[in-house]
């Protein structure tokens, strides 16, 4: 029998075009503008890296680099806390056999997952109210380990599934505490998943605007925040440097925590 | 065979209601070869793993030179494992996978390097210290797992169907070796396997087991010469299970009487006279002969063609089918199909046993 072939349905072409083109046209506009020599963001002038000196030197570059590094340390920490809890979480799953209550626990690890954005960025929100956490770095980091783990926690498990059991046997065998099994065995199995959860938590952190923009207090920005607070003032070239900058970051971590998983993935 | 090293008293294993090992009792000596043979499913792997601390006892004791080890984890009993897919740890060099149990004991790096080397070369594998096991082909994998395995000098080795990832011709070659290594080192190996062929040719004695219980333990050819029970006499070999009615027992002999008429005495572990038995009898002990000297009259009904032997399947008077081996070099004179031949039974060929 012959495979069925998507390229032969009539329109094919053309539906592919038309997705490509809403998905990647804004995001092409945008980079290529912000080579733009005009101060108009519709108008080309000329191509110029006058917007990216901007970003760094220009008069709005204080409260951009303030934003930009307040992002990265959250992202870092959130990063790092998120595929601790996530890690922790997979080995619990993958390796304490069955207990009481395991489907209940693997749907709420992924929960944030289901969950309408906003509905947690409100529920954020009035829990920090409630317990009278004021808004800042350290509300908007909670919030992002929080909704990080199940990012952290897919890549995780998948490659703690595809590790047997057997080695941590053969490991106890040959005289390993359960500790020494996990340190030296389990564990740097499992690296590859640990570190391609912990590159994309650190890029789901990096780029969420919604829960951050909620949980924030006056006065804190993330950059994805800043960016939002200039636009609303109009789009000047500026921010699309910026959002192209942000989009190279988010393309090499994406790209990297998909090779290292998949390097993983081939060499056992 | 001096003492016993390892003895295995009463042990039983349930999976929730499923009780894999029934009361299970045997005993393993000192620089023995013992295998535990089955069908899959009879328990040998559960067992092998409640050796190892794998799988908690739900009864009995595991004793080591006496001491009950039931109660050790894994890591603190003095025996190592080959598994079946060798579980070599794929991050680790072939050098470092031996060096591992040596190192957990305490020993220094340069101890331990230099018995993981000696270990490497009784495998023949002193060449790949560097390499990864991912770069070895299976059988080489298979080495250092056992080099892995043996450089802690453990008291019993065990070993899980370790031959069965591997091509035939791979596996007939390993298996000489690997009885050649049991000899050099001396160390108690107790092999899981359901390969009957792999048992026979390589332990000093095999245990027989089925459904979680011991049928039979014994020195190969004991197995196969003088089967416990129909089970044993079946799984080993091939056999002809006829059922007969019995005469007489005394003093492990058995007086039937054959199909067509004939008296036969033959052995028996039976000790008390039943009226009914059923007796397994060996094809390759089985010769045609003119009918009047035939013990058993049957038609031929068809030959396979195995290349040392020939194999004629024939029928009973009752319809029973037989099977005889025939050695090539008579083949001149095999019988036509449908034609009445006489069977005459050799030394050796019967054996009763209850029905």
């Amino acid at each position: 029998m012959k495979q069925l072939d998507l390229r032969r349905f009539p329109g094919f072409f053309a539906i592919t075009l038309l997705c490509v083109v809403v998905l990647y046209a804004p995001l092409l506009v945008v980079s290529v503008y912000s080579f733009n020599a005009s101060t108009s963001i519709t108008n080309w002038g000329g191509v110029s890296l006058e917007w990216y000196v901007d970003v760094f030197t220009g008069p709005e570059s204080p409260k951009f680099q303030r934003a930009a590094m307040n992002s990265l340390i959250i992202a870092v920490l959130a990063g790092l806390c998120a595929t601790l809890i996530a890690t922790s979480a997979a080995v619990a799953m993958h390796r304490a056999g069955r207990f009481k209550g395991k489907t209940a626990t693997f749907a709420l690890i992924n929960l944030p997952l289901m969950v309408p954005e906003v509905v947690t960025a409100v529920a954020s929100l009035i829990f920090f109210t409630a317990i009278g956490f004021s808004g800042g770095v350290g509300t908007i980091l909670l919030a992002h380990i929080t909704f990080c783990i199940p990012f952290a926690y897919l890549p995780i498990a998948a490659r703690m599934q595809s590790v047997p059991d057997s080695y941590e046997q053969a490991a106890m065998d040959l005289y390993a505490t359960p500790w020494e099994a996990f340190r030296l065995i389990l564990l740097p199995l499992m690296m590859p998943g640990i570190f391609s959860g912990f590159l994309l938590a650190f890029i789901i952190s990096l780029d969420d605007f919604l829960i951050t923009n909620f949980v924030k207090g006056a006065g804190v920005e993330t950059l994805p925040t800043a960016i939002f607070g200039a636009v609303k003032q109009g789009i000047k070239p500026n921010i699309m440097a910026i959002s192209t900058l942000m989009l190279g970051v988010s393309v090499v971590f994406v790209t990297l925590s998909w090779l290292i998983g998949r390097s993983g993935q081939a060499k056992t | 065979m001096t003492g016993t090293v390892i003895n295995i008293d009463r042990v039983v294993k349930r999976f929730g209601t499923f009780t894999a090992l029934h009361e299970v009792s045997l005993d393993i000596a000192e620089n023995e070869f013992f295998t535990l043979l089955g069908p899959s499913g009879c328990g040998k792997t559960t067992l092998l793993r409640c050796i190892a601390g794998f799988e908690p006892v739900s009864g009995g004791q595991i004793r080591l030179h006496g001491e009950d080890i039931a109660p050790l984890p894994p890591f603190k009993r003095p025996v190592n494992t080959v598994f079946q897919h060798y579980a070599l740890f794929p991050h680790m060099t072939v050098l470092e996978n031996v060096m591992f149990g040596l190192q957990r004991l305490g020993w220094s790096v340069v101890d331990a390097e230099g018995r993981a080397k000696q270990a490497l070369e009784l495998v023949h594998l002193s060449q790949f210290l560097k390499r990864r096991p991912g770069q070895l082909s299976g059988g080489q994998q298979q080495r250092v797992a056992l080099a892995r395995a043996l450089a802690p000098e453990p008291k019993v080795l065990l070993l899980d169907e370790p031959l069965s990832a591997l091509d035939l011709k791979l596996r007939q070659a390993v298996r000489m070796e690997l009885k050649q290594i049991q000899r050099e080192t001396g160390i108690a190996f107790v092999f899981v396997t359901h390969d009957q062929e792999e048992a026979l040719t390589m332990s000093d004695r095999i245990a027989v087991m089925s459904d979680g219980h011991v049928q039979q333990i014994g020195a190969p050819r004991e197995i196969y010469e003088a089967p416990a029970n129909r089970f044993v006499a079946d799984f080993i070999g091939e056999t002809n299970l006829i059922e007969v009615p019995v005469l007489g027992i005394s003093d492990g002999m058995a007086e039937v009487s054959l199909p067509g008429g004939r008296a036969l005495r033959c052995p028996t572990p039976l000790s008390r006279a039943v009226g009914q038995g059923v007796l397994s009898l060996r094809p390759e002990r089985i010769d045609l002969c003119p009918a009047s000297e035939a013990d058993l009259t049957v038609i031929a009904t068809d030959q396979v063609y195995l290349g040392t032997d020939i194999q004629l399947k024939a029928q009973l008077a009752g319809g029973q089918e037989m099977t005889v081996r025939l050695q090539n070099a008579e083949a001149t004179r095999l019988p036509e199909r449908g034609t009445e031949v006489g069977l005459k039974l050799e030394a050796g060929a019967a054996r009763l046993l209850s029905a």
